[in-house]
């Protein structure tokens, strides 16, 4: 699979509720300027409030970096947010649905695995957290499995 | 030996500065009351954009004297701060920009280097220049205040602005005998949500509401945390008696929940308002039936 990474395009910081409205505003934006469909764009922008709130919270602020990208002609968003926060100790535990170590619902992280086409967790104890998630236009080539 | 002679006329840059701006003060307020700074300011008499300028004159001698030209922080400002915030207030009222402002600030320098040099047009070149350079560094400092106070004026209306948006975004219409609606509109965050669940919690007392509908057309994200403020809402008007219908629930949105895995069945939803109300008054045990052709209302 040939990936073309457009220059990132965004870097926007992840420090207060205010910037959890501009990253999804952002996203918003990209999404619709790219030609992304509104149930895509709809599910990307909640990622992305999910993943800014979670830096937000859980990692003491950081950033998210936005990119365009094409892969096989096919164009979708990255978005990678990066914290230095404490760190996921035990991933497999975040991502379970209910699973949480503050007071939300639970579903964040591993629901916005479920929004998004490409999702990747970055983590160790003591040295913060990223992720990266993309989503596609439309799907993206090559096989995937069945949800 | 000319050399000494000159050491000897020298003084300090800044001391000469702040003893020059003294001397020369009614002369500089008069010149700065034309500036477009003051003159769009204090629009109601000349007299008044006069003594303003006097006493931002009265404020940078009092900074030279002290030898702190680069200090925003310095004691002298204090005394014109408030009259500094008053001004860019009413500049920025009137539309002008904060680099405008800035401009207009710059401005005021001209005049005086000019009454400067020609005040120091008997010394030596190079003590004019440390004077001039002095003058331009003490002008640099009150600009960098006004804007400071420009500013810290502008985040407290922000901050004002942001208060009065929780209590008006969140009305509660009565639709009907016993059902109540809030319709909400924007991002619900934490603290949206809370003055949101009081003031649902307040109506269902105050209008003896069985049903309360609370609409998300205008919330353009529903994430984990939205979803949660709004099962918390509705947990809480049940316990009063009252139940809850949220509505407005976009395709879009319905899909985007679904994949998140939030579980919402535990909230009676409606695609819109309409459904809503249309449920509510069935609950009620209204019924809306067409009048029989012929017979308008």
């Amino acid at each position: 699979m040939t990936h073309s990474t457009g220059s990132v395009s965004a870097c926007l910081p992840i420090h207060s509720d205010l910037d959890l409205v501009r990253v999804r505003q952002h996203v918003r934006q990209m999404t619709a300027q790219l030609g992304f469909g509104l149930v895509e764009q709809t599910k990307l922008v909640t990622a992305a409030s999910e993943l800014a709130r979670n830096a937000l919270v859980h990692g003491g602020g950081g950033q998210m970096e936005c990119t365009a990208v094409t892969s096989g002609g096919v164009k979708g968003l990255r978005l990678v947010f990066s914290d230095e926060g404490p760190g996921i100790g035990d991933l497999d535990q975040a991502l379970t649905d209910g699973y949480t170590s503050g007071e939300g619902l639970g579903m964040g992280l591993g629901g916005a695995r479920r929004l998004v086409h490409d999702f990747s967790v970055d983590t160790r104890r003591g040295s913060g957290t990223t992720v990266t998630v993309t989503s596609w236009i439309s799907r993206p080539p090559g096989p995937r499995e069945a949800p | 030996m000319p050399e000494q002679q000159t050491a000897e006329e020298q003084t300090n840059p800044t001391e000469e500065v702040g003893t020059f701006l003294r001397g020369r003060r009614e002369q500089i307020a008069q010149r700065w009351a034309d500036a477009a700074l003051f003159r769009t300011v204090f629009t109601v008499s000349r007299e008044e954009a006069v003594e303003a300028g006097r006493a931002v004159v009265e404020a940078l001698a009092a900074v030279a004297a002290a030898g702190r030209l680069e200090d925003a922080e310095a004691d002298g400002f204090a005394v014109v701060r408030e009259q500094l915030a008053r001004t860019a207030h009413s500049r920025a009222r009137s539309g002008a920009t904060l680099a405008q402002i800035s401009a207009e600030m710059d401005a005021l320098r001209p005049p005086v280097n000019d009454l400067l040099l020609d005040e120091l047009s008997a010394a030596p070149a190079e003590h004019v220049r440390k004077c001039t350079t002095a003058l331009a560094v003490l002008m640099g400092t009150l600009r960098l205040v006004m804007m400071e106070t420009a500013m810290s004026a502008g985040q407290e209306l922000i901050n004002r602005q942001r208060l009065e948006m929780l209590e008006i975004a969140t009305p509660v219409i009565k639709l009907w005998e016993g059902i109540v609606a809030v319709p909400l509109i924007g991002t619900l965050d934490s603290a949206r949500s809370q003055v949101v669940m009081e003031t649902l919690l307040d109506a269902v007392v105050e209008q003896h509401a069985r049903i309360a509908i609370l609409d998300i057309t205008g919330v353009p994200t529903v994430d984990s945390l939205v979803a949660q403020h709004l099962m918390k809402t509705v947990a809480a008007a049940r316990l009063m008696g009252a139940e809850c219908i949220v509505s407005g629930i976009r395709p879009a949105i319905a899909q985007t929940i679904v994949h998140l895995g939030i579980d919402l069945s535990s909230v009676l939803t409606r695609a819109s308002l309409a459904d809503a109300l249309a449920y509510a008054l069935q609950q009620q045990g209204a019924h809306i039936v067409p009048a029989p052709a012929g017979e308008p209302q």
